[in-house]
């Protein structure tokens, strides 16, 4: 192991010039992918953050006694996709109403009787705010008696669950696009620093080296520059956050996990990259 | 030790690189591999350090039967195997004696005993004093030197050598010469490819020629000649 690691270092020791290109490369390929990552990341948080407003109201008929209304919010309450159901009675309602509708203030100040409904307000668990879990709860509701009416913004929820579709698709598509040319340049830069060495790898078979001896080495420093490649495009990501947050928009930085998940994403492209250009090059000589 | 029997071997291209080609080379034996360039020498040579297989015949080297040699298997092979060649082939950046004691770290040798090892045949090829030096420092014959110092390292039963004199002066091909000499005195088999006749005029060790790929003159089988074809 002490070999192997003598020789792994003699690698960058011997070519600095081609090792720091390899780790330019690398850093700068995920870099690309790390900076769309971002957009992902900020693009995904948005969305949720509209998907939070996703609310289903059941409108209650009048006069319906409290008691059943405790009761059924109870067993809403229940319901395995709602987070919370909250009452709100007539008076409330009216309340609500002058308070956010100034400019009908006068109108609903005189009016002789309250026309609005009294309401049962849901609101789903993340995960289950897409259309199809939003149909199946209000179909639900309305199942209860007293319930007159529900609603939910249809048309909204649906746009807001095709946006997310598209978002998920689009990521994915150029994420791996991003990715695949990412480890086709990281893999080339391997392959210039197996090349540089085909001599050296020559006179290593001619003196009886195994082709695990001769492997092991690459593979070490291969996945060195993967994983310093992949710490760099953290450190250039996080200085494009701070510049875009300074400049242009409040935005969400990776958490450690996606962080570390980039380097550890360079530190494999580093390790298979290299096997695969040692293997063929050792498979001609 | 080395034996050759009916091996044909073909160009990549078409043609063939050796004709028929059968001998036998015991233990202890210093044989000349002479002929034209292109005559097949080094190919003959490929053939017994496993670089290239035989199309069609039988190739034993050291208990090894090369037909059936599995890839995995080839370093075994080599490290019983000392190679020499005219281009010397030494690590540029490493010094003469991390160049031989690299011959001895590829085979998982004891680390305990490398030094001695290194130092042990270092002297014995006469560069002791310049274990330091980088091959860029030394004559064509020194590295060469150091070149054999690493084929020997390993203890091997033969040593090949392709043309090992083929870039030196007179001077130096005779000191590498009487090296290999010495190494073949002390119970190591040498087969030397050559097309240096004065070298091979000089001692009276076997010689096997190759024209064109076949074999045409076996100095234990045939008749004795004074003068083999000329280069």
């Amino acid at each position: 192991m002490r070999l192997v690691l003598r020789e792994a270092l003699l690698i960058f020791r011997r070519a600095p010039l081609l090792s720091a290109l390899s780790v330019t490369t690398i850093a700068f390929s995920l870099f690309a992918v790390g900076l769309f990552g971002l957009v992902a990341v900020n693009l995904q948080q948005a969305l949720r953050q509209v998907a939070e407003r996703v609310e289903i109201v059941a409108y209650l008929l009048p006069g319906t006694p409290i008691e059943s209304i405790t009761l059924a919010q109870k067993d809403i309450e229940a319901f395995p996709e709602v987070a919370s159901a909250t009452y709100v009675s007539e008076d409330r309602a009216l309340a609500r109403a002058r308070a956010e509708l100034v400019e009908f203030r006068d109108v609903l100040q005189e009016l002789e009787r309250n026309p609005l409904p009294g309401s049962i307000e849901v609101k789903l668990k993340a995960g289950f705010r897409d259309a199809e879990h939003v149909n199946e709860v209000a179909d639900r509701l309305r199942g209860f008696g007293f319930v007159d009416d529900v609603r939910f913004g249809r048309d909204w929820v649906e746009k807001l669950d095709r946006l997310q579709q598209i978002a998920a698709a689009v990521g994915l598509v150029v994420g791996a696009a991003f990715a695949a040319v990412a480890v086709i340049i990281i893999g080339t830069t391997i392959r210039m620093a197996v090349l540089q060495r085909s001599r050296e790898i020559a006179i290593m078979r001619l003196v009886g080296a195994t082709d695990g001896f001769i492997r092991r080495p690459f593979l070490l420093q291969g996945a060195i520059k993967g994983m310093l490649g992949g710490l760099v495009a953290i450190g250039l990501s996080y200085g494009a956050y701070v510049l875009i947050n300074r400049w242009l928009i409040q935005a969400a930085f990776f958490t450690r996990e996606q962080a570390g998940t980039v380097v550890i994403f360079g530190t494999l492209i580093g390790l298979f990259g290299s096997a695969a250009s040692v293997g063929r090059h050792l498979r001609r000589v | 030790m080395i034996k050759l029997t009916n091996v044909f071997k073909a160009f990549p291209k078409g043609g063939l690189a050796l004709k028929d080609v059968s001998f036998h080379i015991a233990k202890g034996e210093f044989v000349f591999l002479t002929g034209h360039s292109g005559a097949g020498k080094s190919t003959v040579l490929k053939l017994v350090y496993a670089d290239e297989p035989p199309t069609s015949g039988e190739v034993r080297v050291s208990g090894f039967n090369l037909s059936e040699l599995r890839r995995k298997d080839i370093p075994m092979l080599r490290r019983r195997l000392g190679i020499v060649f005219q281009d010397f082939r030494l690590l540029e950046d490493r010094t003469a004696e991390e160049n031989v004691a690299f011959a001895l770290e590829v085979t998982a040798a004891r680390r305990a005993t490398i030094p001695a090892r290194v130092m042990r045949v270092l002297t014995q090829v006469g560069l002791a004093a310049k274990a330091q030096a980088y091959p860029r420092e030394l004559s064509g014959g020194e590295q060469q030197r150091v070149a054999i110092a690493r084929a020997l390292v390993n203890e091997p039963t033969v040593l090949l050598a392709d043309e090992p004199t083929g870039n030196l002066d007179e001077r130096a091909t005779r000191g590498v010469f009487q090296l290999l000499r010495d190494i073949n005195a002390s119970g190591t088999a040498v087969v030397m490819a050559t097309h240096d006749l004065d070298l091979v005029r000089q001692a009276p060790y076997r010689v096997i020629e190759l024209q064109e790929g076949a074999l045409v003159y076996d100095s234990v089988v045939d008749e004795p000649r004074d003068q083999a074809a000329s280069p």
